[in-house]
This record gives C-alpha cells, sequence and structure tokens, in this order.
C-alpha cells in the first residue's frame, strides 16, 4: 500500500516536471532599452503618439509547445512619456493615469489559444489579466512570437543565450478602466491602441 | 516685429500643425530582433498654441501703439 502511494506520488511529480521540461525563462529587462510599449489616442489637432521604455518581467516558454505561455510583463508608469511636456503633467497626474499612485501596468499570461505556426514566427492569441490605473479586466491579445535560438550573445557580447520577441496590437478603452471617465471622448478618445514591442533574454548557464 | 518673429520661429521649427514639443521621436530598428525603438531627441517644435499666442500678442501690441499714438498727437496740438 505503502509503496503504492510513493509509486504514485513520484509519478505525479515526473508529470509537472515534464510539462516545464522544455520551457525557458525569459527575462525582459532589456540592457540596451529597446523593449518598448507604445500608445496611442485620437485628440482634437493631432493624435497623442507615446511611449514606455520601463519595461520588465518574466515569461516561459516553450518552442516546441507555444501554449504553454506563462508569465508577466510590467510597464513602469512612471516611464511613459509624451513630447508635450504640459501633456506629460496631464497624462501623469491624479486626473488621468495617477501613476504617483498606480505605479505599474501589467498583463499576466494565463491562456493561449488559437497557436499558429508561420515559418520561424508564432502567432496566438493570449488571454490574461491586463490591469491599469487600479483596475484588473481580462482581455486576450493577438501576439507574434519569434524564438531565436542562439542569438543573445549578438545582442549581450559574451553572453550566450536564446530570445525571445514578442510583438502585439491591440485597442483598450480608458473608461473600463476608470481613467478620466468624466473626460468627453471628442476631446480624448476612449479608444487606446496598444503595441507592445518587447524581447526576452534566456541567458545559457 | 512681434508677428514676424513668431512666424519667422514657426516656419523654422518645421511649421508644426500640433502642439508645441520639446522632443521628438525617431524610429530607430534593432539589428538582431528587427523590434522598432521610438526614440525620444530633445528638439523643440514650436506648435499653433505658441504661434497663436505671438500674432495676439503682436495684435494688442499694435492695437496699443495706434492708441499711444493718437494720444501722442493730441497732447502735441
Amino acid at each position: 500500500m505503502n509503496k503504492q502511494l510513493i509509486l504514485s506520488i513520484a509519478a505525479s511529480f515526473a508529470f509537472a516536471g515534464s510539462a516545464f521540461a522544455g520551457s525557458q525563462a525569459f527575462d525582459f529587462k532589456d540592457p540596451k532599452g529597446v523593449n518598448n510599449a507604445v500608445f496611442k489616442l485620437d485628440a482634437p489637432l493631432e493624435a497623442i503618439n507615446g511611449t514606455a521604455h520601463g519595461i520588465s518581467g518574466t515569461v516561459n516558454y516553450d518552442p516546441e509547445k507555444p501554449e504553454s505561455l506563462a508569465g508577466k510583463i510590467v510597464v513602469d508608469a512612471k516611464s511613459l512619456t509624451v513630447p508635450n511636456p504640459t501633456m506629460l503633467g496631464h497624462m501623469q497626474g491624479a486626473q488621468w493615469l495617477d501613476v504617483e499612485q498606480f505605479k505599474e501596468i501589467t498583463f499576466e499570461a494565463t491562456k493561449v489559444g488559437k497557436v499558429k505556426h508561420e515559418g520561424a514566427n508564432v502567432t496566438a492569441d493570449v488571454t490574461g489579466k491586463f490591469t491599469l490605473h487600479g483596475v484588473t479586466k481580462e482581455i486576450t491579445v493577438p501576439v507574434k512570437l519569434s524564438y531565436l535560438k542562439d542569438k543573445l550573445s549578438q545582442r549581450v557580447p559574451n553572453m550566450p543565450g536564446d530570445l525571445l520577441v514578442i510583438r502585439a496590437k491591440f485597442n483598450i478603452k480608458r473608461t473600463d478602466y476608470g481613467i478620466n471617465p468624466g473626460a468627453p471622448t471628442d476631446k480624448v478618445s476612449d479608444e487606446i491602441e496598444l503595441t507592445l514591442s518587447l524581447a526576452g533574454a534566456s541567458p545559457k548557464k | 516685429m512681434l508677428a514676424l518673429a513668431t512666424l519667422g520661429a514657426w516656419l523654422a521649427t518645421g511649421a508644426h500643425s500640433g502642439w508645441t514639443k520639446t522632443s521628438v521621436t525617431v524610429v530607430e530598428v534593432d539589428a538582431v530582433t528587427g523590434l522598432e525603438n521610438p526614440v525620444q531627441q530633445k528638439k523643440f517644435v514650436m506648435g499653433v498654441e505658441l504661434l497663436g499666442v505671438g500674432l495676439i500678442g503682436a495684435a494688442v501690441l499694435a492695437g496699443a501703439s495706434f492708441l499711444f499714438k493718437t494720444t501722442k498727437t493730441n497732447n502735441q496740438q
């Protein structure tokens, strides 16, 4: 009886281990500072275009099993910037993003679907918890994944390893996240287009 | 003079039809990953609000100068 129990526990651990056997952890704190999130929304006179470079997080990815992707991407809200200093002050202030209180914008992947292989790239719909302005909602984002084997040393000298490139483009509504819901949408549009361009590193030990 | 200076500054910084900017975005492409990276470079680009302030200011000064001229003429008489 005891022997059977020990065997079944050992088998369970072996199965759990095999699920992550080919999975690699990719760190998205890019030393080259290329990783970025671009946001765009319509406004009178000209569209508001901004960027954020304060990106970090870890994603586990197995190129043989893209559907096993899991992890979290974090954007430092204070790193969001626009070219107009007055607009920047308003955007980061308490009436809009309130970056002093809501310091992080996060996306935590929970499910991957519609996986398609396109040559060396993989496209998929990633569902996860998106947190902005202290509000968390489940959203599904179309992503393009490129696994670049042994390319890390080309970006970071003397560091062998692999790269995972993630590209995503999706829309959210600012009122869904309680961002100045009283502001008229003809002055600042409700719809925000987000574009993520990220590269994660998995050094070989 | 102020109107000409304002218009000249606006034209010289690119005749931008939007708001004033203190930086411009230049897109660089990472050679290994192919990712596009929008980089902010410091550059002053005068917007239409400053153009408007300059032109309105010039109009106000021009109007005031006419009033001043009229007063001076009256004093001389």
